[in-house]
């Protein structure tokens, strides 16, 4: 008798905890819609990431399509390059350009993919060529301030 | 005065060297606790008892201040993201701190406060009242009949009770802020899905909540196990249980923070 | 004693820390008698109980039962050795989470295969021995003092064990509930043609049960022998002991500097005051 009980109390103490398990993964985490079944590779250089983490999304007309797979720094040419896992569904053009861009003004970083015209595909382990960098909130309002100096000086 | 800050002195030192000492004694019970396991994994029935008592019966106070902390997030961060209008991220917020450390840090203390110091209570008492020098005297070893099922039903229970809190909590945070406030539903769990990733976030924590499990387990059993076998010996070793229970819990989720946020960034 | 005994104590010493408690003791506890160690408090009977059961080492001298050396086992061997000896505990020990019922299936559970319907036959049977067939389904913090080592009892011989230890069984029980015990011991001793060591300072109810007497003052055997002889013995700590002589040589005081001084009236005397 006693013996059932625990039985009982044991199945739906472990089923609850599992339900929880999968409201977190599903409900509140990314584990249902977002992680592509198989991704494919592509490279871009960039002058200067800013803020770009690994795992920041890769969006294309504001599409999640990816996420940034890899950082590093290439020692010979000086430049960031940047490893995107690209979600199989998508395919882009060879000379599809990418650019680090910021949601909102103070929001995360992320990639945005903006297509080409070429016929040829994007495929596993190609570069991206056509790159724009991240913009530095310090750098545009250091040449703001410049510019609005020499428009100063200009007039008088 | 100097005679009493000798004293004073004397008395750390004794404390930090019998610090020393349990931290050491702990481990080797650690290891006698796993040595003696096979009988808890024959006759799991033991062990289901044990989920039991220290888990299902910390079920409910789990539940409810996972929800009363999951509503005080919500709050308090809708308080602040209003000024820079980013009331949406609410969710975000909420999931992001209960998943990673509040769910599986808040849920081991008070699995610490709730189950430890009855498991300890439990142990010290049946070693006060013989009942383990009898266990023993049957030819029936205490560590792998008392001792071993209750360590692994913690174990098994502190994940459990982890996950629940955060997700009550997280439920919390959507009664006040979608519910109350008016946040965007919609809004609401699409930042969280999107901020909230399963391996980084939430297997990090139940990581956690995992190692806080044994964590709290061998310093129950152990203090139990330790307890002088007399009415103050048992309800010292309680609160002992809870003392070192709450400090290796918050000192362990610094090391494991430490070591997860370095293999993300 | 033409047999060999069951249970030999050969020059025991054993202290806690620099102290001995036992002084070399030896004692011959022979097959199917029932065998009382007596004494005054915390004159190390219980000491001795943990020594036969092998819970403690003796410092010096062996102890050896059923032809082993009880302090050279290892884990497993002590093990085996426990199976078939039980022990008693002062306050029963009953398993305060199990009911009556399961607190003495307990052994059978944990080394037999039996099935539940053996089981339950065999449990019956002995709380039916102790007389508490009927309590079968309460707990232990629903029993008595008297009904718990009842029941402590049937747990105790529900192994059918050679050897059975009693620490204090006598103690905090209430004339009746003694008698009732007592007569349980002897009962069962015979019925399972078992060994049986008391340890008591119950005087009246073990001579009543016993077949021969040891006692132990101060670490040594002061005196032995059947009841009659115990009775009749002329030893100044055994006189004492069994008639409950306040002082005698186990002194009333504790060891204490003289009284007078001790309040401060031996200098009053030495030094009048002064007014």
């Amino acid at each position: 008798m006693e013996r059932t009980t625990i039985d009982l109390w044991f199945g739906a103490f472990v089923i609850a905890g599992f339900a929880a398990l999968l409201v977190l993964a599903l409900k509140a985490g990314n584990l249902g819609a977002e992680r592509p079944a198989s991704t494919y590779q592509v490279q871009a250089r960039f002058d200067n990431i800013g803020g770009l983490k690994v795992r920041a999304p890769v969006r294309s007309s504001g599409v999640l399509v990816g996420r940034v797979a890899e950082i590093h720094f290439d020692n010979e040419r000086f430049q960031a390059s940047v490893t995107l896992a690209l979600d199989s569904r998508y395919t882009f053009p060879k000379d599809t350009s990418a650019s680090i861009l910021t949601s909102g003004l103070l929001g995360e970083q992320y990639v945005g993919l903006d297509a080409g015209g070429d016929e040829k595909k994007l495929a596993q382990g190609d570069r991206v060529s056509i790159t724009q960098s991240a913009v530095v909130l310090e750098r545009l309002i250091g040449q703001f301030l410049f510019s609005k100096a020499q428009e100063d000086g200009g007039k008088k | 005065m100097l005679d009493r800050v000798k004293l004073t002195l004397g008395r750390l030192g004794h404390n930090f060297i019998d610090g020393v000492w349990r931290v050491g004694a702990m481990t080797r019970f650690f290891v006698q606790v796993i040595a003696a396991s096979g009988t808890s994994a024959r006759r799991f029935r033991l062990v289901m008892r044990e989920v039991y008592f220290t888990g299902v019966l910390s079920l409910i106070i789990i539940v409810v201040s996972g929800l009363f902390v999951g509503m005080v997030l919500g709050l308090q961060g809708f308080q602040t993201l209003q000024r820079y209008g980013a009331q949406e991220s609410i969710g975000v917020l909420v999931a992001l701190s209960l998943v990673r450390e509040l769910g599986p840090v808040v849920a081991a203390l008070l699995f610490a406060s709730r189950a430890g110091s009855a498991i300890t209570a439990e142990i010290g008492l049946m070693k006060a009242t013989e009942q383990l020098t009898a266990m023993d005297m049957m030819a029936v070893s205490p560590m792998s009949r008392v001792i071993a099922p209750r360590f692994w039903a913690g174990v098994i229970s502190m994940p459990v009770l982890a996950a629940i809190f955060s997700a009550m909590g997280i439920f919390g945070g959507y009664l006040v802020g979608v519910v109350l406030i008016g946040v965007d539903n919609g809004a609401f769990w699409s930042q969280m899905q999107a901020a909230v990733d399963f391996r980084y976030d939430v297997l990090n924590g139940v990581v956690k909540s995992f190692v806080f499990g044994i964590a709290v387990t061998v310093i129950a059993t152990f203090e139990g196990f330790d307890a002088p076998p007399t009415a103050e010996g048992v309800s010292g070793a309680t609160t002992r249980t809870v003392v070192s229970s709450a400090l290796t819990i918050l000192a362990l989720d610094l090391v494991l923070t430490a070591f997860m946020l370095r293999g993300d960034a | 004693m033409s047999e060999a005994p069951l249970v030999e104590i050969d020059a025991v010493q054993f202290g806690y820390g620099r102290s001995l408690v036992l002084k070399g003791i030896s004692m011959r506890i022979p097959r199917g008698k029932i065998v009382a160690i007596m004494g005054g408090s915390g004159c190390g009977k219980t000491t001795l109980l943990r020594l036969v059961s092998g819970q403690l080492k003796p410092t010096a001298g062996s102890v050896r039962l059923a032809g082993e050396t009880v302090h050279e086992l290892d884990r497993e061997g002590l093990y085996r050795l426990r199976r078939r000896m039980s022990m008693l505990f002062q306050f029963g020990a009953l398993f305060t989470d199990l009911s009556v019922y399961d607190n003495v299936a307990f052994p059978l559970r944990e080394h037999t295969d039996l099935s539940e319907a053996m089981v339950r036959d065999l449990v019956l049977l002995k709380l039916e021995a102790v007389g508490l067939r009927g309590a079968h389904n309460l707990m232990p913090s629903e029993l008595s003092g008297g009904m718990a080592r009842r029941v402590a009892l049937a747990r105790a011989v529900v192994m059918d064990p050679m050897l059975v230890l009693y620490d204090e069984p006598f103690a905090g029980l209430d004339p009746i509930s003694m008698s009732v015990v007592g007569s349980l011991i002897r009962r069962l001793n015979h019925a399972l043609g078992a060994t049986s060591i008391l340890v008591t300072h119950d005087v009246v109810e073990s001579m009543q049960i016993v077949d021969y007497l040891y006692f132990v003052a101060d670490g040594r055997v002061v005196g032995e022998g059947t009841p009659d002889e115990i009775r009749a013995s002329a030893t100044p700590v055994v006189h004492q002991f069994v008639h409950g002589e306040t002082d005698g040589p186990v002194p009333f005081h504790y060891p204490a500097p003289d009284y007078a001084a001790d309040v401060g009236l031996a200098d009053a005397a030495k030094e009048p005051v002064h007014a």
